[in-house]
């Protein structure tokens, strides 16, 4: 390595400052900057083409930024890229795996690939590919979806590098599967590796440390997720019936509802202020919305997430 | 009293000695949401096949928009829409043309195409960009028209298979708005995936593990069964029952038990 640890220990993990990335007339990445803690859990939490692919990218120094620069552990993605590809272990959202090796063929190629052992660093993987040992004369193209993302996450392990890259990791993978993969992050974190991760899923916020809300190639917002879900500006109400079409076409109709969101079996709500809820079940009645309920509930991170993409200029 | 549109009575599917479907039994009513859960190989893919008619049950009955599969595949075909996020669109076609096209395969008569491609433009507010090409539009836009697509020939179900995963929020709610609008209609939609959150707009939802039935109920007498705050954690709790020799699944599933947003309520 270019510096010694002592060195990168003062600096984050991850410095972005005003990245920016065209593909032809398409602005993927606009004026993107944070930065990462070293052992921090830090995710990206937007939909397909918000932009967190290419951000990845960049992270893992396969491509150069147009605008902007971004410093990993200390070292600039573009100048120093050969030494941070031994220090970053990378899973790419398409698969990485070599379908027609095995699974022990798989981990052994990229053991090798870095100068390092299975053996020299079992131990940071033992959690993680303990599940799939018993298969490990399986070709990988042949293992299911959940065995796929733990000989990944094995694999991008193998060398121990100091920063962890998962471009949507769960995404097409079970509930269950989904959840075990959480947990053996958070294992990851005694090791001292730090972890970006990027999903379509908004409850995996919960999981992060902090988070980045991006959308169209800009980033929303940046903090834990509880502040995040507590920069929800307005009270937030819960409305059910049994005819939802109706309930939605209903609320829309009334001049002071802000926002009427489909959420779950109800209705996320917010009024002008000083709306009288107390009247709203008669009204919706009126409009041939029968059996409302109506209760306020505590904005959950989606909440916020749809209240910035209302007014991208704030937050 | 409710109007029964897909009727499954002891269906099995066997592959030589695996039996993908065991005895599944359940029905479907006239514009219901009804969400169809389950793990990667609990048997979801095998029983959709069947139900729109690509395959035909080892035994038992099914009976689909008035049509048994076993014998009548090809009038369910014709009377069932098909839309899954991954491919219903052709990409270097056009708007107008992938609308035509499909039209064309559902046996609409031309003027029939012509009618409903304009109205559907309208409706979607897509008339700007209907001469451009599918493959460089926002896959919210696709979505949007895969959808409005496969109710084209006014089918009384449409299976969906995972139609919402990796959308942005709004445009998701916008999604949801138009499923339930068609589910107002009377069009009755048949919702696979394993998205657990998509699980939660749905009027009922049924689990399946191994092949079998596990649970079917609407989201919140699910929820207040296994004691619950979210689908999720019903799916995590009996979808896989061997999870619980593994103490890593449990404390992963009570991880996900915090979630925001649905708990917690206030009554006013």
């Amino acid at each position: 390595m270019a510096r010694t640890t002592s060195d990168i220990a003062v600096k984050p993990a991850i410095e972005a400052s005003g990245v920016g990335k065209r593909f032809g007339p398409t602005r993927a990445l606009h004026n993107i900057s944070f930065s990462v803690e070293e052992g921090e859990i830090f995710g990206f939490i937007g939909p397909d083409g918000a932009g967190k692919s290419t951000l990845f990218r960049i992270i893992t120094t396969l491509i150069a930024p147009d605008e902007g620069k971004i410093d990993v552990l200390g070292n600039d993605t573009v100048k120093d890229f050969r030494e941070l590809r031994k220090v970053i272990g990378y899973m790419p959202g398409r698969f990485s795996l070599y379908q027609d090796l095995t699974v022990e063929e798989n981990l052994s190629f990229y053991a090798t690939v870095f100068g390092a052992t299975i053996r020299e660093n079992y131990e940071l993987i033992r959690d993680i590919y303990s599940h799939i040992e018993p298969f490990k004369k399986r070709l990988a193209g042949k293992l299911s979806g959940g065995m796929k993302q733990k000989l990944a996450l094995s694999c991008a392990l193998i060398h121990k590098p100091r920063l962890l890259v998962l471009d949507e990791p769960t995404t097409g993978v079970d509930a269950v599967s989904r959840a075990e993969f959480w947990e053996m992050l958070k294992k990851l974190k005694q090791h001292g590796i730090t972890i970006i991760a990027s999903t379509p899923y908004m409850d995996e916020a919960m999981q992060c440390h902090r988070v980045a809300l991006i959308q169209e190639g800009k980033i929303l917002s940046v903090d834990t997720p509880e502040k995040i879900r507590a920069g929800f500006s307005r009270k937030l109400f819960s409305i059910r019936a049994p005819e939802k079409f109706r309930l939605i076409t209903a609320l829309k109709t009334f001049p002071e509802t802000l926002s009427a969101y489909p959420f779950g079996d109800s209705v996320h709500v917010t009024f002008l202020n000083d709306t009288p809820v107390d009247s709203l079940a008669d009204r919706l009645k009126k409009e041939g919305v029968n059996g409302a309920e109506i209760v306020e509930t505590t904005p959950g991170i989606e909440d916020r997430f749809l209240e910035l993409m209302e007014k991208p200029g704030e937050g | 009293m409710q109007n029964v549109v897909i009727s499954v009575n002891n269906l099995v599917k066997r592959f030589g000695n695996f039996i993908a479907n065991d005895h599944l039994t359940f029905e479907v009513y006239q514009g219901e949401i009804f969400g169809f859960l389950g793990a990667n190989g609990a048997g979801k893919t095998t029983a959709l096949r069947i139900l729109s008619g690509l395959s035909s049950p080892t035994s038992g009955e099914v009976v689909v928009a008035g049509f048994n599969a076993a014998r009548e595949p090809e009038q369910i075909k014709r009377n069932i829409g098909y839309m899954s996020q991954k491919f219903s669109l052709y990409e270097d076609l056009t708007i107008r043309e992938n609308i035509m096209l499909y039209g064309g395969i559902y046996g609409l008569k031309k003027d029939q195409i012509r009618k409903r491609t304009s109205e559907l433009l309208r409706k979607l507010r897509f008339e700007g960009y209907a001469d451009r090409l599918i493959g460089d539009l926002p896959l919210g836009v696709r979505q949007k028209l895969a959808f409005s697509v496969a109710l084209l020939h006014e089918p009384k179900i449409v299976f969906l298979d995972e139609p919402t995963g990796g959308v942005d929020p709004v445009t998701r709610r916008q999604f949801w708005e138009l499923i339930y609008e068609a589910s107002a209609g009377g069009v009755t939609l048949f919702v696979t995936t394993h998205y657990m959150d998509e699980a939660e707009y749905c009027d009922r939802v049924c689990i399946m593990n191994e092949g079998k039935i596990v649970a079917l109920d609407t989201p919140a007498r699910l929820k207040e069964t296994y004691h619950a705050h979210s689908v999720e954690e019903v799916f995590v709790k009996i979808a896989r029952p061997t999870a619980t020799h593994n103490p890593l699944h449990q404390m992963a599933g009570s991880s996900l038990t915090s979630l925001p947003g649905d708990s917690h309520l206030k009554r006013v």
